[in-house]
């Protein structure tokens, strides 16, 4: 039996082995990459549906309502048919847009959020490209979709449009700075850039854990910082409904803004990953020291639940915080950045520096 | 296969090299140029050089060019056309072009392809990270260094050219915004 759920290695190996003796090497490489990304589309509508699906319930809790009911039990059908709505919808489409660029824009943001899931390890051997600088590969690739967020706005040729860019772009700049120093401090720990390298160092226990009291700043910096980074509520100015109507997706409409919505909650799958591949593990299970029966009983549960356990839970608490905390001022916004989380940022780095030196971690 | 994303790859950098200075529409340009440099980091991927290409997009494509694409935002109207250049500006700008392209051929022209060199390996994250701040022979803390201090110091001219505020208004009577 090739196919085992706590080791796809296997499963990976027999599909190359057995492609590759009845098709050239080249071909080989062409249907591996049809594989994949038939793979990753799938992952991406199922995640699309579920998470949508998620968000309305999540809200509905917090606010002591229902949430979608009709359609199907407790509602569970309503994001598919909202799909199919988007589909049927008329492209509109502004007449003195620029429309290259209007139509490009949706795309830049979804193959942004495309390319980076391509760096996601979701259990061992069911990881596409393990990259020897991993974790900057996908902090780099996610710094692309803010250009389709401002090409978009600009290429709508609309005030709100263009004002929910510029807030968007600036936000982005700013927390992305903080998100990049979070991830460093726990770098200084791994000294590794390489994801499955970062995974196999916590082995014995999670860094959140491990690295005492500035990973566990790094974890809460990472996590609001990230948050900002998604344009996700509290900190969703860019597209604040009630002062630009929608903010740099106001003219679009049918499956161009489809994209836009569908490419903020990959963007948060990708957001959680990395959290937890950096502080809670990765797809390894929870353990505690070396050997003992706690982590036998752990290790039973297979990694590729550990790991989506880990990233819905991440995904749960920030639609916490997007229901429960009031949208941010842009000064106050800035203010966050600038004066509080970037200079706590520079010190837990060097705190985190001065421990790894001493070798203070387990 | 790898030959053939590679030429595929050159050829849009070629065309979209005098797209970017051949349009009329300045965000368009930029975004031509975007194509270039992305595209330039997937060949940097196919040779190995993984840790040059995320650099390249970090600050190229993610850094400077959301940069310009930000300034066109904030000063540019979307019917905004540029002019075409007068003739022997443009002419005098393809000899320079073309007198660039003739110098890199002839450093290049007796080049070998690092990865015909036998027992090449792609560099170690880690071995650059050590280059990178080792004072030994080989060693390039002194150029870190001096550009960060070169950051240091467009920091704080950042800062002084935003804060006019301070230098204009000293007057007590002048109560500044909590900002």
């Amino acid at each position: 039996m090739v196919f085992n759920i706590y080791d796809f290695t296997g499963l990976t190996e027999w599909i190359h082995e057995g492609l590759s003796r009845s098709l050239s090497p080249g071909l080989t490489l062409v249907v591996e990459w049809a594989l994949i990304g038939a793979g990753l589309l799938t992952l991406v509508a199922l995640l699309g549906l579920v998470l949508i699906y998620l968000e309305r319930k999540v809200s509905a809790v917090i606010q002591q309502r229902m949430g979608p009911m009709r359609v199907g039990p407790w509602g569970m059908t309503q994001t598919v048919a909202d799909v199919l709505k988007l589909l049927l919808k008329e492209p509109l489409m502004t007449r003195n847009a620029d429309k290259f660029l209007f139509n490009l824009a949706p795309f830049i943001v979804m193959t942004a959020s495309f390319l980076a899931l391509g760096a996601l390890p979701f259990a061992l051997g069911l990881h596409i490209m393990d990259l020897n600088i991993g974790i900057l590969y996908i902090t780099a690739i996610t710094s692309l979709g803010v250009i389709g967020i401002l090409l978009g706005g600009w290429a709508s040729n609309n005030k709100f449009s263009l004002i929910g860019a510029i807030r968007s772009g600036a936000q982005i700049i700013s927390y992305e700075l903080s998100v990049s120093l979070a991830i460093l401090s726990i770098v200084v720990l791994t000294g590794s850039l390489q994801i499955s390298e970062i995974i196999n160092t916590q082995q014995n226990g999670w860094w959140l854990f491990k690295g005492h009291i500035p990973a566990l700043i790094a974890f809460v910096i990472f996590l609001i910082a990230g948050i900002a980074e998604l344009n996700r509520g509290p900190f969703d100015l860019p597209e604040a409904e009630s002062e630009l109507t929608a903010g740099f997706h106001t003219e679009y409409s049918g499956f161009k803004f489809a994209f836009f919505f569908l490419a903020e909650f990959i963007n948060m799958f990708i957001l959680a990953g990395v959290g937890a591949i950096l502080f809670l593990g990765g797809w390894l299970p929870l353990h505690f020291g070396i050997d003992n029966s706690f982590n036998h009983v752990m290790d039973f549960i297979p990694p590729i639940f550990w790991f989506f356990g880990k990233i819905f839970a991440l995904i749960l608490l920030m639609m916490w915080f997007k229901w429960t905390f009031p949208r941010l001022r842009i000064d106050q916004l800035l203010k966050l950045e600038w004066k509080y989380l970037l200079p706590l940022n520079l010190l837990n780095i060097l705190l985190m520096a001065f421990i790894a030196m001493q070798g203070w971690y387990f | 296969m790898e030959q053939i994303i590679t030429y595929i790859l050159l050829a849009l950098m070629l065309i979209f090299s005098v797209m970017t200075v051949t349009s009329g529409r300045i965000l368009r340009s930029a975004v031509y140029l975007l194509t270039v440099l992305v595209a330039t980091a997937a060949i940097y991927f196919i040779m190995q050089y993984q840790f040059l290409a995320a650099v390249q997009i970090t600050l190229y494509a993610g850094g400077i060019v959301v940069l310009i694409i930000f300034s066109i935002l904030l000063t540019h109207h979307i019917e905004h056309r540029m002019e075409n250049p007068v003739f022997w500006k443009a002419m005098i700008s393809a000899l320079a072009a073309l007198g660039a392209v003739a110098m890199i051929a002839w450093v290049l022209k007796d080049a070998q392809s690092i990865q015909n060199v036998a027992g090449f390996i792609p560099p170690k994250m880690e071995d650059i990270g050590m280059a990178l701040l080792s004072y030994g022979k080989q060693g390039y803390v002194l150029p870190f260094e001096v550009i960060s201090v070169l950051l240091l110091a467009a920091m704080i001219g950042a800062i002084a050219v935003a804060k006019p505020a301070l230098l204009q208004f000293k007057n007590k009577n002048f109560k500044q915004d909590d900002q």
